[in-house]
């Protein structure tokens, strides 16, 4: 799926990197623990978390993860998402929780990382 | 022997979540204007940051050398934190020692110091309880990068 398919159907927000969805998401790597994040994503993944401090986006620019999604409607702070700019990653908000999020994108296609 | 081509040290100031990882991105920037091998750097980088967290989470403060070699990309971690009276325990994934606090930032799971072993060719840990604890850490060049 695309980010942007993505977004369709997760009814997401785009806060970051709204000029090119149209990169292909084949896994999704789905945590709230950073260490989790950087021991699974293998690189280009969909980061989906509900983690909304600077260091969610610190944690995805090491891991190397496509786009960073935020779910449950959460909201990260101005710097937050100037830092994922700056980074060129793209960001989006949901208000589905993890749960959803994960068995919407799995009915798709998309898999785990393990 | 290795001809050692790059050394650079860096400050990490120990408790401060808003600078924390600053070191380890600016070390990715260095070596991919270096132009390393991605996977090389990507393996590199995790070691530093999961590194840095450490130092940031259990110091006060410490300092972290980058170290190319024509041969590998090496990193030395030293603190002045609490130190790890049991190594082989703090290696296995799952045991943790950190605070609520560092589990709300999304760390301290216990995984930092596998996560750091499993992406490095060599890893030794060298601590004393009460003076600190010093990671070494290589993660070797892609011949063909």
């Amino acid at each position: 799926m695309t980010l942007a398919e993505i977004r369709d159907l997760l009814e997401c927000e785009v806060l970051s990197g709204e000029n090119d969805l149209s990169f292909d998401i084949q896994h999704v790597v789905a945590s709230d623990g950073m260490s989790e994040i950087l021991a699974f994503a293998k690189s280009k993944e969909l980061m989906v978390t509900g983690l909304m401090n600077i260091l969610s986006i610190r944690t995805a620019d090491i891991a190397g993860v496509a786009a960073v999604l935020y779910c449950r409607g959460k909201f990260p702070d101005k710097k937050v998402v100037e830092f994922a700019r700056s980074k060129g990653i793209p960001v989006l908000v949901t208000k589905m929780g993890m749960f959803d999020i994960c068995g919407l994108l799995y009915n798709r296609g998309l898999k785990g990382v393990s | 022997m290795a001809e050692e081509l790059l050394r650079e040290r860096f400050e990490i100031q120990g408790r401060n979540f808003d600078t924390a990882g600053e070191v380890s991105g600016e070390i990715k920037v260095i070596l991919r204007d270096l132009g390393l091998d991605a996977g090389c750097i990507r393996r590199l980088v995790i070691v530093s940051y999961e590194g840095e967290m450490n130092v940031v989470m259990y110091a006060d403060r410490g300092t972290l050398t980058l170290i190319l070699t024509d041969e590998d990309v090496g990193l030395e971690i030293i603190d002045d934190g609490p130190g790890i009276p049991d190594i082989d325990l703090a290696l296995q994934e799952g045991y943790t020692t950190a605070s609520d606090e560092m589990r709300e930032l999304g760390f301290g799971f216990g995984m930092g110091l596998p996560n750091m072993r499993r992406n490095s060719d060599e890893f030794r840990i060298e601590s004393k309880v009460g003076r600190g604890t010093s990671v070494f850490a290589k993660v070797r060049l892609n011949p063909h990068g």
